[in-house]
């Protein structure tokens, strides 16, 4: 199914990709090589350049700097060519409300000039669901099922590459399960993805992740890779009202940071000495259970999201 | 991949993509599908019939310093007009100032001193109206008919060799005020509206087509397809071009048996003219869209341009009657051009060599509108 050009092994190989609206540099040198057929996550704090550096990839934005290819084409010079083999799906749901399902459907059908437009748009229907709804309103559709058909929409010309903005932002954790299914599918099949979101559980289920910080990579990898780059070290605390020491934590020497969820407290930080010599008053309490763990993404991303942190 | 159709140039099925799209979507908006039935409709009721620019029975006062048969003719015949209301005589020449002047009457008519005398001696007396200018477009009619009564007034009387005597005329018709050489009616309204409707709507609604795509976010979805402004441009115009064909119809037939306007010249010559303005106001409406923000602005742009579209192009004001200026400006104006052809064909029964100096304009305009259209779409989201 996958029909690599050869001597291109990257859906995506870009870099050094910036771009300035005014006195605000967006993005500011991004380099990110996505191999074909795996599926990246792109993960970084609201405002960060994410959107923004999609929308670079798929020619919708002029790089200020930076070079690069996506599927075969140059970002620079060959945009139209990029759109035509390129599944877009915007942040925002920016299919028409005002059409239903089928006729959104059409009208991509057409405007990408395929051929067997009805079967295939009858097929895309099928294959995520939405046959029974195909003559409701786009505008009438609940999140789920707007993100679906914006995903059948993005994916029915066949592309190589999708590129989703926050496609699971705000859909319950059904659709978003269904989702990510139908995104291993097509993986499978051979597209490349990459993928913005905010959830850790979605950055799991990503070959890599690459994370960007105010326009700039901040790091990247596999789940594991990043963990362990990050260098730091996280005690968990089990117990009754554990919440409680969170302002006594917080301002100690050598604690970075105090997240509480899983109804533990995540205490974590770069020096194992330190950390221990802040937590060594809690040790007396009884009832509370304190330990060391690997750090989790979530963890890791507290971390990231500080605004002293910079690019490893 | 086989799915895909590699052309890269124009297509005509993206094009059909579009305008399927926009014919499903105009369907969908009942608002403004029936602001487009209703703003010609109005108009034309509006225009039609509450702002008469053709009054009748204008109170008129006469002067009558000659008692002879042919004074007395004049005066049954101006009776006998709907024009003329004479209800009052003035005694002397200040009292019928007077009355002019306090707004009394509208007119003054003036029969001089020896009239019929003159008339047979081959003098060719002078009948004078004075008419109240402040409303010269009110009083134009009048004064046409007028210059129309007094020739035919006499053409009974005067047989035998009077009647023989074409020229000079027996007696000259004198009026004192400002001429309007395009004197308003009826007649000349009605076709007009045809312009204003068009510019109104069309200009309207295709700065609205694209400027809603932009704010409801819909845009960054058509630039990332590979689809050409030019053929989202025509997808987006043709629709509009059936409506604008739609308010045409309604507004002729309309004229034709509500107005009773006459229609001289060849009706498939004025659709084609009108197909030629429509496109230059649909081209222009995709440019304001290409630069307006919202819709708001593009609400703006759209009555910026209504406004000398229907002050300066000679549809409320006769051209002739403008400074220089305005006139320039006018020149400009699709509307100048298209108010003159409707009129030309409609009333005049002009052909395609008379109305062609005003039809060149209107492709001129839409060439370069069209063209600075696509200049201004931006295929990327900067
Ligand atoms: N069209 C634009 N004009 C001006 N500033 C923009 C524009 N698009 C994005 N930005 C700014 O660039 C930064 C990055 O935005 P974005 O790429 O949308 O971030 P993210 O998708 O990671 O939330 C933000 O500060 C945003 O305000
Ligand atoms: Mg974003």
């Amino acid at each position: 199914m996958n029909n690599a050009t050869p001597g291109t092994a990257f859906a995506i190989d870009v870099r050094g990709l910036k771009k300035r609206f005014g006195k605000k540099i967006a993005v500011d040198g991004v380099d990110i090589q996505v191999p074909e057929g795996e599926v990246w996550g792109f993960l970084g704090p609201n405002g960060s350049g994410k959107t923004t550096t999609i929308r670079m990839l798929c020619g919708l934005l002029r790089p200020d700097a930076g070079e690069g290819t996506c599927i075969g084409y140059d970002v620079l010079r060959e945009p139209e060519k990029i759109k035509r083999e390129v599944g877009y799906m915007t942040q925002k749901f920016s299919y028409w409300e005002d059409l239903s399902i089928r006729e959104n459907l059409d009208f991509v059908a057409r405007v990408y000039g395929l051929d067997n437009r009805k079967q295939r748009v009858q097929d895309t229907l099928k294959r995520l669901g939405l046959s029974e709804r195909q003559n409701q309103l786009a505008g009438e559709l609940s999140g789920g099922w707007k993100q679906r058909m914006a995903l059948a929409a993005c994916m029915l010309h066949e592309p190589r590459l999708l590129l989703l903005d926050e496609p699971t932002a705000g859909v319950d954790p059904q659709a978003r399960r269904d989702f990510w299914e139908e995104i291993h599918l097509l993986s499978r099949e051979g597209l490349t993805v990459l993928v913005t979101t905010h959830y850790m559980d979605e950055a799991e289920r990503c070959d890599k992740i690459v994370y960007i910080s105010a326009g700039r990579v901040v790091t990247r990898g596999t789940v594991r890779e990043v963990i362990e780059q990050s260098g730091l070290v996280t005690f968990v605390i089990g117990g009754p009202d554990v919440r409680r020491f969170i302002p006594q934590l917080e301002g100690a020497p050598g604690v970075e940071h105090v997240a509480f969820f899983g109804a533990l407290l995540h205490v974590s930080g770069y020096d194992r000495n330190l950390l221990s010599a802040a937590l060594a008053p809690l040790k007396n309490i009884s009832g509370l259970e304190i330990s060391e763990t690997a750090p989790s993404l979530e963890d890791v991303f507290i971390d990231l999201q500080r605004p002293r942190r910079q690019a490893a | 991949m086989s799915a895909r159709n590699a052309t890269q140039g124009f297509s005509p099925a993206r094009v059909i993509a579009v305008l399927v799209k926009e014919f499903i979507q105009m369907r969908r908006d009942r608002f403004t599908f029936s602001i487009m039935v209703m703003v010609p409709t109005m108009q034309l009721l509006l225009f039609g019939f509450a702002i008469n620019s053709d009054p009748r029975a204008l109170p008129t006062a006469v002067h009558i310093a000659d008692e002879g048969r042919y004074a007395r003719s004049i005066l049954a015949a101006l009776r006998n007009s709907d024009y003329f209301d004479l209800r009052a005589t003035a005694a002397t020449p200040a009292d019928a100032e007077r009355m002019l002047n306090d707004g009394d009457v509208a007119f003054v008519i003036t029969i001089p001193t020896d009239f019929t005398r003159d008339i047979v001696r081959g003098a060719s007396p002078q009948l004078l109206l004075e008419a109240d200018a402040t409303d010269p477009a009110a009083a134009s009619n009048a004064v046409a008919a007028f210059n129309m009564l007094t020739e035919n007034a006499l053409s009974d009387d005067l047989v035998g060799p009077l009647g023989k005597r074409k020229a000079p005329p027996a007696f000259t018709a004198v009026v004192h005020r400002l001429y309007n050489p395009d004197g308003i009616t009826h007649y000349n309204i009605v076709p007009g509206l045809i312009g204003v409707i068009l510019t109104m709507t069309m200009v309207m609604v295709t700065a609205m087509a694209m400027t809603r795509e932009r704010e409801r976010g819909t845009f960054e979805n058509l630039l990332a397809m590979p689809v050409h402004p030019f053929e989202v441009m025509l997808g987006k115009i043709i629709p509009y071009i059936v409506v604008g064909y739609v308010q045409v119809t309604l507004v002729l037939l309309g004229a034709r048996y509500i107005f009773h306007v006459p229609m001289l010249g060849s009706l498939l010559l004025l659709g084609s003219a009108i197909g030629v303005f429509i496109a230059a106001n649909l081209a222009l409406g995709f440019t304001f869209s290409t630069i307006a923000r919202n819709q708001l602005q593009a609400m703006q742009m759209t009555v910026f341009f209504l406004l000398p579209s229907i002050l300066l192009s000679g549809f409320m004001f006769p051209f002739r009657g403008m400074p220089h200026w305005a006139q320039a400006i006018s020149e400009i104006l699709p509307n100048t051009h298209f108010q003159r052809v409707v009129r030309g064909i409609l009333l005049k029964g002009n052909g395609f060599a008379e109305i062609w100096p005003n039809i060149w304009p209107l492709l001129l305009f839409l060439g370069a509108i069209g063209t600075l259209a696509m200049l201004r779409y931006r295929r990327t989201l900067d």
